[in-house]
């Protein structure tokens, strides 16, 4: 039996995984194979398997793993538009993203989803808007980003990229972007400001929906040990 | 030729369509001996008789208008469907009444493993049986009928749909914020109940702290203890229902103090299905006390659907053994 009662963890490869691994350390999981094999996917033997952070919600939904780590950017980019469809027969509401529990605020992996734009005194998003009726926002979380443009009444074309979302305002192809930020830096670098603040993120603890139930001791005492370190 | 089919539908040739059969078979065998006699209802109605109901969130996503410019809904549930035909063709009928149906449903769903838009809903309605005898029998049914078709690893959650909002008023959680709670929970996002309960400022910690950890509760009966007031009362209505069942449907509860159920027309008992074999529930149900009387014919009720596909994928991952290494 592991040190996580047998549960089986999903913990996100990226910005979020020195964290989480050190979390791990601290809860008594041997983690040195962990922190030194980064092509390994699966460690049987400690309950827990790595992947994107984006796709740890996926994995603990389906119950692949029964618990997991992620951050609420990641938590916040999944809940549906309004107006739009989703849910559970019998067991979900419509529009609010996956059917997981969301448990614990880890309190690591801290940075805010900001929207920003060229530095400069007249806002160049700000300026289209009101000229133009419209802003273009490029951003990897097109439905934050949409959400928090409809909530804040302004009207917005969002484009979706993939990749560094600072060369599209940069290039002319949008005014602004809605991106994930820690330090500022690259904003900074790239000559970008901070215009909003739309959003604090940390890391998350989310639980499958049946493993709650059938597996409520173990992660009542998973959530014990880390409310307690 | 490659001819698509709508998003969350799904073609079911021979050899899946027998194991549903033999699924159902044993389903219907079980519902018929204890005496709830199959209807069926048409799969497009009235969208005003529907909306009686005021279904929020699992409200139709299909609507058609007919030749009159009448607007008609693919049926989401067979609760409201049934609720109607109690209303209508059993007006005068001396209850109990006891109804069973196999119905495809539809829902404007994310199609996925085990939910899609149109789905085969197996289950029962008790019109007109109180609690907690009524959710007693219920609960006895849905046991033996999982046991039927060979399901071994399922628990049953139950809970009471009256019971955090009694702790809200029993609490004195100013009205503007209880919403915001029962959102929260509905969400499943208990970092946002937290949070939601700092911004509320209520008078005491001890009443944030119950607010907080009381839909968190969930196992045996001991989770049932220490409430206030309304709270206790519900709680004690769990408790008499726990009574009342066979050892082997009680052995199967797990009492869970934060279950919620989307549905609007809940009043008292919900109960949900779990399988280790499956990341979702199979089914759910509880009592809808407050439902028969907006169709004109106020009885309790009580009833319960099971997913068939979820049921089905069970069955199967509890042959592999999945079930058996997620439940140890």
């Amino acid at each position: 039996m592991s040190v996580l009662n047998g549960l089986r963890i999903a913990v996100p490869r990226g910005a979020l995984f020195d964290g989480t691994v050190d979390l791990l350390a601290g809860l008594g999981v041997d983690t040195a194979e962990l922190r030194s094999n980064d092509r390994k996917l699966l460690f049987e033997e400690i309950g827990v398997i790595t992947m994107r952070p984006s796709d740890v919600p996926t994995y603990v939904e389906a119950g692949a793993a029964d618990v997991g780590i992620t951050g609420k950017d990641v938590l916040a980019e999944l809940v549906l538009p309004a107006g739009s469809v989703g849910g559970v027969p019998g067991g979900g509401r419509a529009g609010h993203g996956r059917e997981v529990y969301e448990l614990l605020d880890l309190g690591y992996g801290r940075c805010t989803m900001v929207l920003a734009s060229r530095v400069g005194d007249l806002d160049p998003a700000a300026e289209a808007l009101r000229r133009l009726g419209v802003m273009r926002v490029a951003t990897k979380y097109p439905r934050i980003a949409a959400r928090h443009l409809e909530e804040t009444g302004r009207q917005a074309e969002i484009v979706e990229v993939k990749g560094s979302v600072e060369l599209a305002p940069l290039t002319g192809l949008v005014e602004a972007i809605v991106d994930l930020t820690a330090t500022g830096t690259t904003l900074r670098e790239n000559d970008l400001a901070i215009r909003e603040e739309i959003l604090e993120c940390t890391a998350r603890l989310i639980a499958n929906p049946v493993a709650h139930k059938l597996k409520a001791g173990a992660i009542d005492e998973l959530l014990e040990r880390l409310r307690a370190s | 030729m490659i001819h698509p089919i709508p998003s969350g539908t799904r073609d079911v040739l021979p050899d899946e369509m027998r194991e549903m059969r033999a699924i159902t078979e044993a389903l219907r065998g079980v519902f018929e001996g204890r005496g709830y006699g199959e209807v069926y209802t048409p799969a497009l109605e009235y969208e005003e008789v529907l909306a009686r109901a005021e279904l929020s969130d699992a409200s139709p996503a299909y609507r058609v208008f007919d030749e009159t410019g009448a607007v008609l809904v693919l049926r989401s549930d067979m609760t409201v469907p049934i609720a109607r035909v109690v209303a209508s063709r059993y007006g005068s009928a001396r209850p109990p009444l006891r109804f069973c149906y196999f119905a495809h449903c539809y829902r404007g769903v994310r199609p996925q493993r085990g939910q899609q838009r149109e789905l085969l809903q197996a289950g029962i309605e008790l019109i007109g049986s109180a609690a907690p005898q009524g959710t007693a029998e219920a609960l006895g049914v849905l046991c033996e009928a999982l046991a039927a078709t060979g399901l071994e690893g399922y628990r049953v959650g139950l809970g009471d749909a009256s019971l955090y909002p009694a702790l809200m008023a029993a609490l004195d959680v100013p009205e503007q914020t209880r919403a915001v709670l029962l959102d929260a929970l509905a969400r499943r996002d208990f970092v946002e109940l937290e949070r939601a309960l700092e911004l509320a400022g209520l008078a005491s910690e001890e009443a944030a702290g119950l607010l907080l950890s009381v839909p968190q509760r969930r196992g045996g009966p001991e989770v049932l203890s220490d409430l206030p007031g309304p709270a206790a009362e519900a709680a004690g209505g769990m408790r008499m229902v726990h009574e009342l069942l066979q050892p082997e449907v009680a052995e199967r509860v797990i009492f869970d103090l934060g279950l919620t159920r989307s549905l609007g027309y809940y009043t008292g008992a919900v109960f949900e299905v779990y399988d280790p074999a499956l990341g979702a529930p199979i089914g759910g149900g509880g009592r809808y006390d407050e439902l028969l009387g907006r169709f004109g014919r106020p009885l309790p009720a009580v009833g319960f659907a099971l997913g068939v596909d979820r049921l089905h994928i069970a069955l199967a991952g509890e042959e592999r053994g999945t079930g058996v290494r997620l439940a140890r």
